[in-house]
């Protein structure tokens, strides 16, 4: 009879210790600023309230939820610390309270972009291998670019004409690829437009970035024989202001009627405006972004351009230079294993099978 | 050495920066805020050198009564009246030379400075940004009118998220059965901005962001060096 009593008393305990439950436990492969809580309680709980102690003991309510059976993240905390947690559920009429606490740990690798650095391996391999190649004299085909072809068609009027030639290297900082991007495409035009002793403005909306295109300028000037031909006052600074830098581009235009736009870097808001404003001014225009949401204006207002990639690619296709055209030869091996793996998602995707879609999402999320 | 340091620079902070993307533990979880930090202090300094540029620009161009010189002038006076109100009142919380200017403050209901910003500077801001309605309407008409098959799709596919996106659409098509609510208009729309808008935009994106690592790549091993003013 004892021997029963016991056994009953032990499996309602160990039953009631089952049911409730709290942990805290370091989130794995991060940065160390967050901690993982995860507790199971008994499906008579209505309500879950967690508190976070202070370094002086006081609790601050972290969360509080409905559900008896949950998880949650506590962020943004100091890596390498101890923390310490209160769990508080409630339900009719009675309360528990359990406690739990872990110390935060940094890692050394995010598993969770584990596929994103197996791809960006792969395409920085393939460029590498590529640009090797190229340099041992294998010749790439690579396929024409409307709208980098078009310089020369554009200088050639500039030049006709008289009339200057407009450069907007974009709206972003020296911080945004496309801005650098831009700097080279400018480093090759200033060297062609140099050789026709056409001028070439350049407003820009930061000084970062007036400093690296006169830098670039001058030193196109210099590389085509023409240092003396190189006006500082030609590439200046406007404003800040987006829209400020707009409307003096705007005016840019009208009063000096430039023959030829060029419209490359990270554009937002103001791409129709600028580019609608050069349309009406009939010069010939080309413009290029990898901003998706600007492209369509561009698409319809300017003659050429240049689309996401392509205007990466511009400096490596103007320069002619074998190992640079080599790593375009790269990039294309990028798309061949992003179409793959496209295809091979779908087909999972459509089996019911998740894995590789979780895996390639772990390096987004 | 005035071209190998920046491509030494380049090699060490992009591969750095790189590795910093998949290693969360310090001292690399903390080296890109830091050089966001030198980025932001040497952009301070370099403000000084936009404002000498819009000076130096436009007073030339005065001096010489070059053509359109008063907008020049006009430029030059909106820059320097914006700069002393500021300086000598401050704005919003932080107090100028001559303090707060309460007195000015009260006659103006601002702060000089936040009374031209407000009353001149965000009008003409607004009104330019406004222009752009017109802008897309004559761009959306050159781009609608129907030459071939391309601009002939283009046309209807618009016309049908244009009108999905108005109550007009609802009101037309909102007679058809459940069978047929594919065919209703602002569906028609909803899918059209969901499938083949979102897949040809991540097209883009995908070869974009391929191009920059194709680009970052030329220029963290020195192969890109036209941003530094020359290939060699």
């Amino acid at each position: 009879m004892r021997k029963c009593i016991l056994i009953i008393f032990f499996t309602v305990i160990i039953t009631v210790l089952m049911a409730n439950r709290f942990e805290a436990s370091d989130t794995a492969w991060d940065d160390g600023k967050s901690i993982d809580l995860n507790w199971e309680l008994s499906p008579l709980i209505e309500k879950v309230v967690i508190s976070r102690s202070d370094a002086e003991g006081n609790l601050k309510v972290i969360h509080s939820s409905e559900a008896s059976t949950s998880t949650y993240r506590d962020n943004e905390l100091e890596p390498n610390q101890k923390y310490h947690y209160q769990l508080q559920a409630f339900s009719k009429g009675d309360s528990l309270s359990l406690a739990a606490s872990a110390t935060t740990k940094q890692q050394w690798f995010y598993m969770g972009k584990l596929g994103f650095l197996i791809l960006l391996v792969m395409v920085c391999v393939a460029i590498i291998y590529y640009i090797q190649s190229a340099k041992h004299g294998k010749e790439y085909f690579i396929r024409r670019i409307a709208g980098l072809d078009s310089m020369e068609e554009a200088i050639g009027r500039a030049t006709e004409k008289g009339k200057p030639i407009l450069y907007v290297p974009g709206i972003s900082d020296l911080d945004d690829i496309q801005t650098i991007a831009s700097l080279t495409i400018l480093s090759h035009l200033a060297e062609r437009s140099a050789e026709y002793s056409t001028d070439i403005i350049v407003p820009c909306r930061f000084s970062m970035v007036l400093s690296a295109a006169r830098e670039v300028v001058r030193e196109a000037y210099l590389k085509a024989g023409k240092p003396d031909a190189y006006r500082e006052d030609n590439i200046f600074y406007l404003t800040d202001d987006q829209f400020g830098f707009v409307a003096g581009i705007d005016g840019i235009m009208m009063r000096e009627q430039p023959a030829a736009n060029f419209f490359m870097g990270s554009f937002y808001a103001e791409s129709l405006i600028l580019a609608e404003t050069g349309f009406a001014t009939g010069a010939i225009q080309t413009a290029g972004t990898a901003q998706a949401h600007q492209l369509p204006f561009f698409v319809v207002t300017c003659d050429y351009t240049l689309i996401g990639e392509e205007l990466f690619a511009a400096s490596a296709y103007l320069s002619k230079d074998p190992q640079q055209l080599g790593s375009l030869r790269g990039h294309d091996f990028g798309k061949v294993v992003f179409i793959i793996l496209i295809i091979v998602g779908v087909i999972l995707e459509i089996l019911g099978i998740s894995n590789l879609k979780e895996f390639i999402a772990g390096a987004i999320t | 050495m005035k071209r190998s340091l920046p491509l030494i620079f380049a090699f060490i902070v992009g591969f750095i920066v790189l590795l910093s993307e998949f290693i969360p533990h310090r001292p690399f979880n903390q080296i890109v805020s830091t050089l966001e930090g030198w980025f932001m202090i040497i952009s301070g300094f370099a403000i000084l050198l936009g404002q000498i540029s819009l000076i130096r620009m436009n007073t030339h161009k005065i001096v010489n009564k070059l053509p359109n010189w008063p907008y020049h002038l006009a430029g030059l006076i909106s820059f320097a009246v914006m700069l002393t109100f500021g300086l000598l009142w401050g704005m919003r919380e932080t107090p100028g030379i001559l303090g707060d200017g309460a007195q000015i403050s009260a006659w103006l209901g601002l702060k000089p400075f936040d009374y031209l910003f407000e009353n001149a500077y965000l009008p003409l801001s607004a009104t330019l940004f406004s222009l752009l309605a017109f802008f897309i309407a004559s761009a959306a008409y050159r781009a609608f009118i129907i030459r071939g098959l391309e601009s002939n799709l283009l046309m209807i596919t618009a016309i049908i998220v244009i009108i999905g996106r108005t109550s007009m659409g609802t009101m037309l098509t909102g007679w058809l059965p459940e069978s047929w609510q594919f065919w209703h208009i602002p569906n028609l729309a909803d899918f059209i901005m969901e499938f083949p808008n979102t897949a040809a935009q991540r097209a883009i994106l995908i070869s974009a962001g391929l191009g920059i690592v194709g680009s970052s790549l030329r220029i963290i091993l020195g192969i890109e060096r036209s941003y530094l003013g020359g290939d060699k």
